[in-house]
């Protein structure tokens, strides 16, 4: 179901707890499907000893995915025509995110109505770990 | 300039979105109504990251025959010894980090297409870390284009190598 351009305002907040208490398998499990196996997020011997972090860390992608995941549920499918931002802290295992988007503008062209978002994730201690912004195409 | 080809298969799109524990059906049932309601199985928006798969260099993947830098007998494969020195992927003992990615979809991407993916340098900078260090940043287009030559979905990510262990 995609989002009613007719109810939407500049300023609303849409957000959604995107993971609780992330784990090392999830971390494994989005290596396996993007095909990144950098041990700095799946190997804690290496990711401790060689690399001198305190654990594994999730993939900025992963966040970035988590995010995505939100951005789809509140607009719709097939809906995203930009979507971005930076990677502003890492993500730990036992993290929990949650994700928001704030409507920057509406605007209308030819009929299509197209909506902009800031986009920002945060962790449990109120952290951003991705700002950026995305745009969708609406009804 | 590399160009490689990219098939978009209905059960890495599966795995893919179970990673992010989306379980969402227009990721893998075609007779959903969710499916339907886009003309059957599409990608989720950051699925494109996973071309690594069909990138026969990808660094960040085990090759047969190839020593791999993870652990296994000792800390990590380029360690012969306990206690030397190793490293962490980046050069210098430093890291490379993903600092920023941006996409712009031109359509949905589609279970069954096959994309071809070309990717381009953009710019380098450097910039003094908070915590002391030189930071390198460089930038990577990729575009991936359908048969045709249609531009689907571009992509614009920006890594950032550190000399320094970096934590928060």
């Amino acid at each position: 179901m995609a989002l009613d351009s007719a109810l939407l305002r500049v300023g609303d907040v849409h957000e959604a707890t995107v993971v609780d208490n992330l784990t090392r398998t999830q971390i494994v499990q989005y290596a396996g499907a993007s095909g990144d196996y950098n041990p700095i997020h799946t190997d804690e011997v290496f990711a401790t000893q060689v690399a001198g972090y305190p654990s594994v860390f999730a993939h900025g992608m992963l966040t970035m995915g988590l995010t995505g995941r939100m951005l789809t549920d509140y607009v719709g499918d097939g809906r995203l025509t930009k979507f971005g931002g930076r990677f502003t802290a890492q993500v730990w295992p036992g993290d929990t995110l949650i994700a928001s988007a704030t409507v920057s503008a509406i605007e209308e062209d030819d009929g299509v109505v197209v909506a902009q978002f800031d986009v920002a994730t945060r962790n449990q201690h109120n952290v951003a770990v991705f700002t950026g912004s995305a745009s969708a195409r609406l009804d | 300039m590399t160009a490689e080809r990219f098939p978009i298969e209905a059960g890495h799109i599966m795995a893919f979105a179970r990673a992010l524990c989306d379980d969402n059906p227009v990721y893998y049932d075609p007779s959903s109504d969710e499916a339907k309601a886009v003309g059957g199985i599409i990608a989720p928006p950051t699925f494109v990251q996973a071309s690594a798969q069909f990138d026969p260099d990808y660094p960040l993947r085990p090759k047969p025959g190839e020593v791999w830098f993870g652990s296994g007998a000792t800390p990590s494969g380029r360690i012969h010894s306990e206690g030397a020195a190793g490293d962490s992927g980046g050069a210098n003992g430093g890291t490379i980090l993903h600092a920023e990615q941006h996409y712009e979809y031109h359509r949905p991407i589609r279970a069954g297409e096959v994309l071809t993916v070309s990717v381009h340098s953009g710019r380098t900078w450097e910039k003094q870390g908070r915590r002391g260090g030189l930071l390198h940043f460089g930038e990577s287009i990729t575009e991936y284009c359908a048969a045709d030559g249609e531009l689907v979905v571009t992509a614009r990510s920006v890594g950032v190598r550190t000399d320094q262990t970096v934590r928060d």
